[in-house]
């Protein structure tokens, strides 16, 4: 596959938007939730436009637009986006009106924009774009499954540019409810030291990333290179073994991972099958991501844009870090992600 | 050159049967499954009518020995993936490398909000088996697992064409030889959450919908869940399995015109159509029959009853819409009249568009008022268009 990456935007719980550095500030999160750094939305959105949206699609039309400044690009020749959530606030706005009204003179807003497709919608709409759009809603394969549709389309276009992007958003009550299953930590704890005291349960987070991605590698800031999703794996030697195809596919010994960006949450319940990843690369430098982003299905696509900062600046910024190898330049990165132990992912990064 | 995807099995459960043949049967009859609100309750109950699926969750989850408790949504998609798996003949999917990929825009709503009911009295005392499977994607999980599918697993929700894309990428992932089968299509459950919100709409009609007619007036709800066993080429010459139809060609466009209503002139909608003809190499005269997306509401049949004349010309073939019988039944509607368009190449027949009158004054073409036997169906279309301005157009053509 041929998939390079043109453009690209994050709201995150760090400051992702408005600084253009590289995670060159840290904020801290007390608690078992990290929020989104909202910008402010001046010169970007239409003020009248953001008060009938929702968190979620400021997010989303404000990172599509900027991935797509930044690519150069005025009209894509494709939106898809990756949710696993969806549209919650509006979800529950229309879902508690309507309970409490007992289904009389309900207002449509909410529900039009519940849907999952919102934000694909509202792009394409105000980006007038008629090209393809679609939404992936697949759990922690829901950015996954995003790289795998656009790198099919570029394969047959290559000279389309794709914004590309997974996008989820933590409601209060949606918080409240995934509490109790038992994901989240029971104590307060900060971000800055979640993956240093392992416990059981992560951190909840939320975020919007996009890319522009096309099959035309001029002034690309990086390559995927490949890309591979491991479904409700029967054990951690299953993992493993994909991981080796993977690399020996991408023709790639283990010690020519420069950089391993994984997905480790500080949740003890599923630190033996990160462990078990790491160990196959003790030359490589391993850098942590989740304690700047908080827990959630679409976590990939701001550990892509981790990686990708990494191979654009050759940096590993020291906030990142659990080991370094004192390679001086970085050519291949590969990020190794688990949403929960049921969807594990690869995606391979390359200069 | 890339080899195509076949279609080798159907499934498919709606308001007009729980198994293909019985909604051949109720097609060739005539007979709608439009009706009053019997499975759960609303206020709406005795004013807005429905295509509901006339099958209890307990007789369903019996029927495939799963818990009560589970999600109507899971349960119709599994009803019509068993079908689909059984009548393509294929005995170990999993010797092959096999995925799925399913519609849907509500998900496990149908239980979330009785969920959210109790919630919003006491926060901690709603049961948590009701919302576990809320999100679009568990379905698809609770689909995979009941029939042991892990190398490829993918949820779509493009809202009433979320079943069509999912056609769509089966196909492309079969053509790049990324998987040998596919389970491909759709399912969605009526809820209060989605006929609350149509009729906040105010596009639900009150009485039996009438697609294509002048005095339609909004579309009925509807429910339930139609898949396609896709296949390669390798898969049929080494399964001996005889395919039922190839997936010749799709498009994906996007209306960008608003957020809930096409264009007057139907752009998306025409650029999808003539999209997936030029992918099939066919010629507009080449269409036997197209399956209209056909909701029944003023906008929808108006736009792509224009894009279709401007499509077609003169010569617009037979035409209907099947919502006249099942309803509009939103994520699984791609996936249920892709089965119906199949069927239509397979048995020779082309179905009717109920309670169609008075012709429509923006469009000369008129839909087919009875069920047709004997038709030489080769090239089938059809469309599914959605919120969000998605408009996606597929043909089958017979091989």
């Amino acid at each position: 596959m041929s998939v390079f990456i043109k453009g690209m935007a994050a709201i995150s719980p760090q400051k992702t938007f408005e600084n253009n550095s590289f995670l060159s500030e840290i904020q801290e999160f007390i608690g078992n939730q990290l929020n989104a750094v909202e910008p402010s939305y001046e010169g970007i959105i239409d003020l009248r436009a953001i008060r009938r949206m929702s968190k979620i699609i400021r997010i989303s039309v404000a990172a599509s637009n900027k991935a797509l400044e930044e690519a150069g690009v005025e009209i894509p020749d494709g939106i898809i986006t990756g949710t696993s959530y969806g549209c919650m606030a509006d979800t529950e706005n229309f879902l508690r009106k309507m309970i409490d009204s007992k289904e009389v003179a309900l207002n449509p807003t909410p529900f039009i924009q519940s849907t999952h497709n919102t934000m694909s919608g509202q792009i394409a709409l105000l980006q007038h774009c008629n090209g393809y759009n679609s939404t992936y809603t697949q759990g922690g394969f829901s950015f996954e499954n995003c790289l795998v549709d656009a790198s099919l389309l570029l394969a047959d276009n290559p000279g389309w540019n794709l914004l590309v992007g997974g996008v989820d958003e933590i409601i209060e009550v949606s918080h409240k409810i995934l509490n109790r299953f038992d994901l989240y930590r029971k104590e307060n704890v900060s971000n800055l030291s979640l993956l240093n005291l392992p416990a059981e349960g992560t951190m909840d987070g939320e975020g919007c990333t996009y890319f522009v991605l096309s099959g035309n590698k001029q002034n690309a800031l990086a390559e995927i290179k490949s890309i591979k999703t491991i479904y409700k794996p029967a054990n951690a030697s299953h993992v493993i073994e994909s991981l080796l195809k993977f690399l020996s596919e991408n023709n790639l010994n283990p010690t020519e991972i420069d950089v391993l960006l994984t997905g480790r949450s500080g949740d003890t319940r599923y630190d033996g099958i990160y462990e078990k990843v790491e160990n196959i690369f003790p030359e490589s430098s391993l850098l942590f991501f989740k304690h700047l982003s908080g827990e959630y299905p679409t976590a990939s696509a701001f550990a892509t844009w981790v990686g990708t900062n990494a191979l654009e600046h050759n940096q590993t910024p020291e906030i990142l870090a659990r080991k370094l190898s004192g390679k001086t330049s970085i050519r291949n990165v590969l990020i190794y992600n688990n949403y929960f132990g049921v969807y594990h992912s690869l995606i391979l990064l390359q200069k | 050159m890339k080899s195509k995807a076949y279609a080798a099995g159907l499934g498919v459960i709606s308001a007009i049967g729980k198994d293909l043949a019985e909604n051949l049967e109720a097609l060739k009859n005539h007979q709608a499954g439009i009706g009053p609100i019997t499975l759960f309750e609303s206020i709406h109950k005795n004013k807005l009518p429905v295509g509901e699926v006339k099958v209890t969750n307990e007789k369903l989850a019996s029927s495939l020995k799963l818990p009560t408790t589970l999600t109507r949504t899971a349960l119709l998609g599994i009803h019509a993936v068993k079908e689909a798996i059984q009548s393509s003949g294929i005995p170990e999917l999993r010797k092959w490398r096999c995925g799925i990929i399913s519609g849907t825009t509500v998900g496990g709503m149908d239980k979330s909000e009785q969920y959210y009911e109790t919630f919003m009295r006491n926060e901690d005392s709603a049961p948590l088996h009701q919302i576990k499977n809320h999100e679009c994607g568990k379905i698809t999980e609770l689909i995979a697992s009941h029939f042991q599918i892990q190398d490829f697993i993918s949820t779509i929700n493009t809202a009433c064409s979320s079943s069509a894309n999912s056609i769509m990428l089966g196909s492309k992932l079969i053509a790049n030889d990324q998987l040998d089968i596919v389970i491909a299509g759709g399912t969605d459950a009526l809820t209060r959450f989605t006929l609350n919100g149509f009729n906040s709409l105010m596009i639900l009609d009150s009485e039996p919908c009438r697609p294509f007619d002048e005095t339609r007036k909004g579309l009925n709800l509807g429910e339930g869940a139609g898949y396609i066993v896709l296949v390669s080429e390798k898969v049929l010459e080494q399964e001996k399995v005889r395919p039922l139809a190839i997936v010749s060609g799709y498009a994906n466009t996007n209306d960008a015109f608003h957020q809930t209503a096409s264009s007057p002139e139907g752009r998306g909608s025409f650029s999808a159509m003539k999209s997936a003809l030029e992918m099939a190499n066919l010629m507009p005269t080449d269409i036997d029959y197209i399956n209209l997306h056909g909701t029944g509401t003023q906008n929808n049949d108006s736009s792509e009853g224009i894009a279709v004349e401007r499509l077609f010309g003169e010569n617009v073939p037979k035409a209907s819409s099947t919502k006249s019988f099942t309803g509009h039944t939103l994520g699984a509607s791609g996936g249920i009249e892709a089965v119906y368009s199949i069927a239509s190449i397979q048995s020779k027949v082309v179905y009717p568009n109920l309670r169609f009158n008075h012709q429509m004054s923006e469009i000369k073409f008129a839909p087919l008022k009875s069920f047709q036997k004997g038709v030489e169906v080769n090239h089938v279309m059809s469309n599914s268009f959605g919120f969000g301005g998605n408009c996606s157009s597929l043909t089958f053509s017979s091989c």
